[in-house]
């Protein structure tokens, strides 16, 4: 290469080289915020389709609905595992809790995508107003959760009679009442196991969610952005929220109702 | 001390009642579909039929916050495919596994 198609080179190339660019027309943050959830999407694909997988690998349960008890021969009914309700105790109410999660959700995602807009027209006081209620959307989903793994870790009141092999290597034959990860008494010890780390894993980046929407709200909040000139992190933060919504989706689908 | 003047210079720009009004319509679609699944998930009988149209309208409401919510629509074509494409290997990855779950099943019982 010769010292003069270098030079040619470098003067052509020096707007590219210089910094300041935006590829794709989108900021260096939000490009690398997208190439983030896309291999977050894959880290929960793998776990949703791994559920798909044992979950056709066991017996459904065939009789009929009214007389389902668990075991761990075949894969439980979701709606007949997740029907608790708080405060109600003993009330049959199938996927109703679930449902209001899902709502809860769906709404914080809703608020954050006003965040979004008003963060657009540089409007703090919309900003500030909409990220406080997708925080406490996001707050209230994790108190949700959080009850609905006591629920699911303690059980109900019958429990279910079992055989299996417990931790010494021995088999046994007693009550089990609620799950961990060696046995449940709602189905095989597969369908606790990846309860707990599918939703877990996305309870964990809710968890996140929730330290990103605080940051992002009083930075708007104490005049960080104004002073910044743009509103672009209250963008970013609603990729991320956004996407833990659309996961929650995908885990609704594939944990309560299928 | 000068007490510094943290107002913004930023100009405020009036609210878009369109745009606001567009991102409550596809609120309420979400919210349609969910109870759609819902009223489907207690009426309809288990089966391929119904996990099938529990998949289809997942991938409806997924299409709705990708496209709506993080406004990938409206980005440039080169970073939506970008996004879009590399999840095309996840369509091979459902197969191969619900086939390898089915086979486990078959050995098993």
């Amino acid at each position: 290469m010769s010292a003069h198609s270098t030079a040619i080179g470098v003067s052509s190339k020096r707007g590219v080289w210089g910094g300041g660019n935006e590829p794709l027309k989108a900021s260096y943050g939000k490009l690398m915020m997208w190439f983030f959830l896309l291999s977050d999407i894959f880290t929960f694909a793998a776990f949703l389709i791994s559920y798909l997988a044992i979950r056709v690998s066991y017996p459904a349960y065939e009789g009929p609905l009214d007389s389902f008890v668990g075991s761990n021969e075949y894969w439980p009914i979701p709606e007949l595992v997740f029907e608790a309700v708080p405060f109600l105790h003993g009330v049959h109410a199938p996927l109703v809790f679930v449902g209001i999660m899902t709502f809860i959700l769906i709404a914080s995602s809703v608020t954050m995508v006003l965040a979004v807009e008003a963060g657009h027209r540089n409007d703090r006081a919309d900003v500030v107003k909409w990220m406080l209620w997708t925080l406490l959307g996001g707050i209230t989903f994790l108190s949700c959760q959080a009850w609905e793994w006591s629920h699911f870790i303690h059980g109900t009141d019958a429990g279910s009679v079992l055989t299996y092999v417990n931790g010494l290597g021995q088999s046994v034959t007693e009550t089990v009442f609620g799950a961990n990860l060696m046995v449940n008494e709602y189905g095989p010890a597969a369908f606790a196991q990846l309860f707990f780390f599918i939703t877990g894993f996305h309870g964990f980046h809710v968890t996140v969610g929730v330290f990103l929407l605080f940051l992002c709200f009083y930075q708007a909040a104490v005049g960080v952005y104004d002073k910044r000139g743009h509103y672009e992190m209250v963008e970013k933060i609603g990729l991320y929220w956004h996407f833990v919504d659309l996961v929650w989706v995908f885990v609704f689908t594939l944990f309560y109702l299928i | 001390m000068e007490i510094q003047d943290t107002k913004s210079t930023l100009q405020v720009e009036p609210r878009n009642e369109e745009k606001i009004k567009k991102i409550w319509k596809t609120a309420g679609i979400l919210l349609a579909i969910t109870v759609a699944e819902f009223i489907m998930a207690f009426t309809m009988d288990r089966g391929i039929l119904l996990y099938a149209l529990f998949i289809i309208l997942t991938i409806w409401k997924a299409k709705y916050i990708m496209m709506e919510f993080m406004h990938l629509g409206d980005e440039v074509k080169p970073l939506f495919y970008s996004i879009i494409v590399p999840l095309i290997f996840l369509v091979w990855l459902v197969i191969a596994l619900i086939k390898e779950g089915s086979d486990i099943f078959l050995m098993r019982w």
